[in-house]
């Protein structure tokens, strides 16, 4: 069991909680990610590793509800505990070496661009960072983002907040303003990965990526998460989740992305109304 | 006390749930023998001096002696024999392929049938199960502490034997639930989990420990289990990532490994209509593949409402790596068999979602190195057969997490761990390894046979260390 010590509505349907986890904590690097379990009989669910303190033994969850599982998880409150957690799974995020890179993180996915940023920072790297969500209120780790970057921009789809427009156009902007980037880091929808990457291609920067595929076992062992990259089959779990995103098959990992939408939005209109809005 | 032998060439068969009533359902499909049968059975063994059967157990039981205390209905006499070799007889007597091992070495099969071994060896753990009270005992403690990765039957069983010695034994499992494949892999409906939770519970009656949610190579390392104070670590952590063929169309929606459709059905208990987890309700589905996970995974989805549901398999019948008797349980169940048959590419609709299946007919040409026949391509057989999911269940590769992570611990090309010979010793000291990790995808037995000689060896090695006797 892991006990809940914090727990913080980030938006409308975004959490962030703090959990007690001293193991995962020693061990947890940006870019790996943890697989929950909130009571005894629910679904397996894997989340990237928002934050982590060594001393304090914690670990930080940011999850969107999306589904009958986040959702199940939503409704446990401070000092509940979670019945399983099980991690740091996946390779840790690459930043050693890096100079120069720019961050793009997309609405949730800001939650696991947001400790690469960090450590990117703690390693004397120049960050930028391009955060896009869909209007003001969807916001979330503006705080957090400008603390560890050299220079945010702020993008919102209605103008509500920041910047009107999309991420790749205030990338677009800062590559030609003559930032030559070691890398580009896009974590988000895979949308927004798919066309940050064809972005990125076209002025040959090296991009990684950050994927999320539906998985159980995060381990080595179903294959359920598997994805094609550059026309090999990889496990997000074990050879991942970070990939070379001029590699990978969106199209392929998006299809894959919806086979249990039918399931999902049946576990979401039977059980919350909060997720009939529209988010994100 | 002297026995009359029943002398019947035949054994007594396993009474069964009806194959159109039991392929609609997830309870266990054989339902074991009554009291009389058992009796009668055990009756059937000739006692012979030499024990050609035991020498056929990868765990070494003493069948004479155990079929002897049953014929002679003293139940409980025959449950400690069992359980001096075997960690876990109710799963052995249920899922062991007897065929090939005790039961292939046994006299009375030359001129008749064997001896019903495995079905006397679940009647035994299960007349346990349900009427003794009796409280394993707890082991008198050596005062060294061992580690064992992964809570499936190899680590189980050497759990239990090196508990039994007086260690203190941790076993970690990667899941959140032991039993390794005995709970994510094998059905319900052949190996109740109750059953396995059973045996798990007197593992930890003798004092030892289970960790859930422990991933090692990962949230601890090798290394640091040594640190930990262990004197020895066992390696038992499974078979791993799943195969696929490399044909066009494996990631289209519908396409599963065996993998993660058993683990969705068993772990995850989609089986049960009010379960939260997902999983495809199929209208056709074509499980690639001819052994006992195949089967599974195919009687699996017919269970789940499935209207057809083919094993493709690309050599023939006699070739089938499952054991004769799941075959024979999938055919009455009405899975159909299209052997001599290899897909070639699955089709997909505008979705991504799987519409069908381009296969080519085989034929079977010279023996190739395994010695079975080698399948060749029909010229100009492609035929197009109408699905809506796939289940791949062609093998697995070792998991890579600890390899990746303990330095000194060789591996071969495969990924499997290297050992020296029988005892399980791996190039690290203090470090043995058994089961599927060593082995690739093999039997529940044989995973659990390594982990008696690793048990054994890892029990003389720390003695050695400690100058104990």
């Amino acid at each position: 069991m892991f006990k809940i010590l914090k727990k913080e509505e980030l938006n409308p349907t975004v959490t962030r909680m703090v959990i007690d986890a001293p193991l995962i904590a020693k061990k947890a690097e940006p870019g790996q990610f943890i697989i929950f379990r909130t009571k005894e009989d629910s679904e397996r669910i894997p989340l990237t590793i928002a934050d982590y303190d060594r001393q304090a033994g914690t670990v930080t969850i940011i999850f969107q509800i999306v589904g009958y599982g986040t959702m199940e998880l939503n409704t446990l409150n401070e000092g509940d505990s979670i019945h399983d957690l099980v991690g740091p799974l996946g390779r840790p995020s690459e930043t050693e070496g890096l100079k120069k890179v720019a961050v793009v993180g997309g609405g949730v996915g800001c939650a696991i661009a947001y400790p690469v940023a960090k450590k990117l920072h703690e390693n004397g790297c120049e960050v930028h960072s391009v955060v896009g969500f869909r209007n003001k209120d969807l916001v979330i780790l503006e705080d957090e983002f400008n603390a560890v970057s050299d220079k945010v921009c702020m993008m919102t789809d209605d103008g509500s907040h920041g910047t009107k427009g999309l991420v790749t156009t205030a990338l677009e902007q800062l590559i030609k303003e003559g930032n030559q980037y070691d890398e580009v880091i896009a974590i988000g929808p895979l949308v927004m990965m798919k066309f940050v990457c064809k972005l990125t291609k076209e002025y040959d920067i090296k991009t990684i990526v950050s994927m999320n595929p539906i998985m159980i076992d995060g381990t080595g062992m179903c294959g359920g998460c598997r994805i094609t990259v550059g026309g090999e089959t990889k496990f997000a779990c074990v050879d991942g989740p970070d990939f070379d995103g001029h590699q990978i098959d969106f199209d392929e990992a998006m299809h894959r992305g919806t086979m249990y939408k039918e399931f999902e939005q049946h576990a979401r209109e039977e059980g919350c109304n909060l997720l009939k809005k529209e988010v994100l | 006390m002297a026995v009359k032998r029943n002398m019947d060439p035949k054994k007594c068969p396993m009474p069964s749930q009806e194959p159109n009533v039991r392929n609609k359902n997830f309870e266990e499909v054989a339902l074991g023998y009554t009291y009389e049968m058992a009796v009668n059975e055990a009756k059937r063994c000739l006692s012979c001096p030499k024990k050609p059967c035991q020498s056929g157990c990868p765990v070494g039981i003493d069948i004479p002696a155990f079929i002897g205390k049953v014929a002679e209905e003293d139940m409980e006499g025959a449950f400690k024999i069992l359980s001096a070799s075997s960690a876990l007889p109710a799963v052995c007597g249920r899922v062991c392929p007897q065929e090939t091992q005790c039961e292939g070495k046994c006299v009375r099969g030359i001129k008749g049938e064997s001896v019903g071994i495995g079905r006397l060896e679940r009647f035994v753990a299960d007349w346990h199960r349900e009427h003794s009270d009796e409280k394993p005992e707890m082991p008198q403690s050596n005062g060294h502490k061992v580690a064992i990765i992964g809570a499936g039957p190899s680590g189980l069983t050497a759990a239990g034997d090196l508990a039994k010695l007086g260690y203190k034994v941790t076993v970690y499992e990667a899941l959140h639930l032991a039993g390794g494949v005995l709970v994510y892999g094998i059905p319900e409906f052949r190996l109740p989990k109750t059953i396995v939770q059973k045996e798990i519970d007197n593992l930890k009656a003798i004092g030892v420990d289970i960790e859930t949610n422990m991933v090692i190579g990962k949230v601890l390392t090798i290394d640091e289990l040594f640190e930990m104070g262990n004197d020895a670590v066992y390696i038992a952590s499974g078979a791993g990532l799943p195969r696929f063929m490399g044909i066009p169309g494996e990631s289209l929606k519908g396409v599963y490994s065996a993998n993660e459709y058993l683990t969705r059905v068993n772990l995850m208990k989609a089986y049960k209509p009010d379960s939260k987890t997902p999983i495809k309700h199929s209208k056709n589905v074509a499980v690639v593949g001819g052994g006992n996970v195949a089967m599974d995974a195919a009687r699996s989805a017919k269970r789940l409402g499935a209207e057809n549901v083919y094993i493709v398999y690309r050599r023939g019948m006699e070739e089938l790596p499952a054991r004769a008797e799941e075959v024979e349980h999938a055919q009455e169940e009405g899975i159909i068999f299209k052997t001599l048959t290899n897909p070639v590419e699955v089709l997909g609709d505008e979705d991504g979602m799987v519409c069908g299946m381009k296969c080519v007919e085989m034929e079977l040409g010279e023996p190739d190195d395994s010695g079975r026949r080698r399948p060749i391509v029909k010229e100009g057989s492609e035929f197009e057969l109408e699905i809506d999911t796939m289940i791949m269940s062609i093998g697995t590769s070792p998991n890579p997490l600890i390899r990746q992570t303990t330095p000194g611990l060789d591996t071969n090309r495969h990924g499997c761990i290297i050992t020296n010979g029988d005892d399980g010793l791996t190039t690290r000291e203090g470090v043995y390894a058994g089961g599927d990790a060593v082995t690739g995808a093999a039997t529940v037995i044989l995973a659990m046979g390594a982990g008696k000689q690793a048990a054994k060896a890892m029990d003389e090695y720390i003695k050695s260390k400690y100058n104990e006797q």
